[in-house]
């Protein structure tokens, strides 16, 4: 069992990840306002989707321009949930016909359409919101990976599927809300969801289930999968001519990058209380794999400050420089990719933890007996 | 040659074996076995078809016609891990190894375990692999180096790791394409005392021009010119036929 723990999370693995469970549901909270706060988690919803492009694109070495899809599809089905239960009959009975959502009786329709009745159960819900995205890259998966389309095909393909998905949404207004997406949320299983007290609480959960799925993310990255990835990323026709069937490896770890960016949208839709087409596009989805680039992209815990400091650079920007700041971001991701191929998580090893472990063994040289005494309990 | 075809088990039988590329017909009609430990070289002149031959015979390219059978199995129907599962590994003529791996992980991937998704969340290092692990890399003359990342490795070194993550999955047949192609003098000697240890109990293809080595390895050998079988015996037969003069080796 040790064995297992040590192999699974080595001890600068585990203080890394502690480090960013500090700042995240520590540090913050007690340094900003809600306001702030709240825009906070809105970043680190994006950080799930960030932390599946590193497991996908970084290890596997499947780009994706399209995971904005599955941020979308999981976004959307909570707000599905959340907005059935803003429409009960009371609180829509100016419509011609009450109990369903406002912009469907704008649209002119008269009765829930089928795929809605099932969003009234929050169970339903909860396993929606990871089997509707999964379920979808799993098919997108099957019918490339078995055809062995790779590369830069894949990355076109995905780019379309979200660009299809988009115009499906704006299109079908009726149905999906169109532009203007699925708006005034209101309660969670009767909880205000709109309320500083239940900001805090979802930003908790938000952060909760970033590390859980973090500590996932590490899990399938240090067993013998993760080093499969790599090494698919690398002689893909070697594995397979080592007893491999390549393409199921492909397909499960796009169907796990869907999950956790599924598991972001629908934490963005919870605390930004609003889902629209806007994060579902090609756009966003350049987005995110800026966010994993920036982080660096062999980098679990790099993906997740990537997606902080791009986002928050981008909010500085864009309140004081709205109409220079696309310019900002593509600047930052050519800089980036030009200087630091690995991100910021390269500049990191390759400079600061150096420094870092040298300064640590300083430290204890100057206190051997404790240094050593704590030493000897650790191992 | 009909009676023994007839009357033994070949581990490989390959009939009327024909592959085309647009009209071109790189693999014409093909027909060779394989006896249960031999060493068979496929030799000839660039173009002839040798690394077709064994692509198609591991899956990789697909076979217009004709029939591979391995162990009474067909391999022409069967995909690349299957083919792998029932016993054939197969080198590649650069060698073809995870390079930001190290030596024990490269050679851990290969050990035939956990080879689907679940399989491979749930792989445990344990002290079988571990040990299997070091025996082959003994095997390899890379014993010292385990711990290295597998890009640092020299030209030589790379094509023994290769194979070593062949042999660790114990394959029946194994096929190797120009394993000494590129190596000094004094690791071709290496490599040849290597393929005489690892080809006990197991059949060997291998395709290879520098003639020493041959000569050093093979049991019989078989000589390939424009995707057809043009001789075949041992190397003083192959070597006397006047046609493989012509075609080959005068030249």
């Amino acid at each position: 069992m040790s064995y297992g723990l040590r192999s699974f999370l080595p001890k600068n693995d585990m203080i890394n990840i502690l480090l960013l469970a500090v700042l995240i549901m520590v540090i913050f909270p007690l340094s900003m306002d809600i306001f702030r706060l709240n825009l906070v988690g809105k970043y680190l919803s994006y950080a799930f989707v960030a932390l599946g492009l590193a497991l996908c694109w970084g290890y596997g070495g499947i780009l994706s321009l399209g995971q904005g899809v599955f941020f979308g599809l999981g976004g959307y089905c909570m707000a599905m949930f959340l907005k059935l239960e803003a429409s009960s009959p009371e609180n829509t009975a100016i419509q011609s016909t009450p109990g369903i959502p406002d912009f469907m009786d704008w649209n002119q329709l008269t009765a829930l359409p089928w795929f809605w009745e099932p969003f009234h159960s929050l169970g339903f819900t909860m396993i929606a919101i990871i089997a509707v995205p999964v379920i979808f890259a799993f098919i997108v998966s099957v019918a490339m990976f078995k055809r062995r389309v790779g590369g830069v095909y894949f990355a076109i393909i995905t780019q379309a599927i979200a660009a299809i998905l988009t115009i499906l949404i704006i299109g079908q207004q009726g149905y999906t809300g169109g532009v203007n997406g699925i708006t005034d949320l209101r309660t969670l299983n009767g909880w205000d969801i709109r309320t500083d007290e239940a900001k805090y609480v979802l930003y908790f959960l938000c952060c909760t289930l970033l590390i859980g799925s973090v500590l996932l993310a590490q899990f399938v990255r240090k067993s013998k999968l993760g080093r499969l990835l790599v090494a698919m990323r690398d002689k893909e026709d070697r594995v397979r001519f080592s007893g491999y069937d390549v393409s199921n490896f492909k397909i499960f770890i796009f169907c796990l990058a869907a999950a956790l960016s599924a598991l972001g949208g629908a934490m963005f839709t919870l605390q930004v209380g609003f889902m629209s087409p806007s994060f579902v596009g090609i756009v966003p989805s350049i987005e995110m794999v800026i966010f994993c680039a920036v982080g660096g992209r062999l980098s679990l815990l790099g993906a997740v400050y990537g997606t902080l400091l791009v986002n928050w650079t981008k909010t500085v920007f864009s309140e004081s420089f709205p109409e220079l700041w696309l310019f900002g971001l593509g600047a930052l991701f050519i800089g980036v990719v030009l200087a630091f191929p690995n991100g910021l998580a390269g500049v990191y090893s390759t400079y600061i933890e150096p420094r870092l472990s040298k300064w640590f063994k300083d430290l204890r040289s100057m206190r051997p007996p404790m240094a050593s005494s704590t030493a000897d309990t650790r191992s | 040659m009909t009676a023994t075809t007839m009357g033994k088990d070949f581990v490989l039988s390959v009939e009327g074996l024909t592959v085309s590329f647009d009209g071109f017909k790189a693999v014409n009609d093909l027909s060779f076995y394989v006896d249960e430990n031999e060493i068979r070289v496929i030799i000839g002149p660039n173009g002839a078809g040798k690394t077709t031959v064994l692509d198609l015979i591991c899956g990789r390219t697909r076979a217009t016609d004709g029939s591979i059978k391995f162990r009474g199995k067909e391999l022409t129907k069967m995909k690349e891990h299957q083919i792998v599962h029932a016993g054939v590994g197969r080198k590649f003529q650069t060698p073809s190894i995870y390079e930001d791996l190290t030596v024990f992980e490269n050679l851990e991937i290969s050990f035939p375990r956990g080879r689907n998704v679940f399989g491979a969340l749930m792989f445990k290092r344990d002290q079988e692999v571990i040990d299997k692990v070091h025996e082959i890399a003994e095997l390899i003359f890379l014993k010292d180096d385990l711990n290295k990342q597998a890009a640092l490795l020299s030209h030589g070194q790379k094509q023994w790791l290769e194979i070593g993550m062949l042999l660790i999955q114990d394959p029946e047949l194994l096929m190797l394409d120009e394993p000494v192609a590129g190596m000094s003098v004094a690791e071709r000697k290496q490599t040849a005392e290597l393929l005489n240890k690892i080809t006990k109990n197991r059949s060997v293809i291998v395709i290879e021009h520098d003639m020493q080595f041959v000569a050093d390895i093979a049991n019989r050998v078989t000589v390939l010119h424009q995707g057809k079988v043009l001789s075949e015996g041992s190397m003083d037969k192959v070597q006397n036929d006047p046609k493989v003069k012509e075609v080959y080796l005068g030249h």
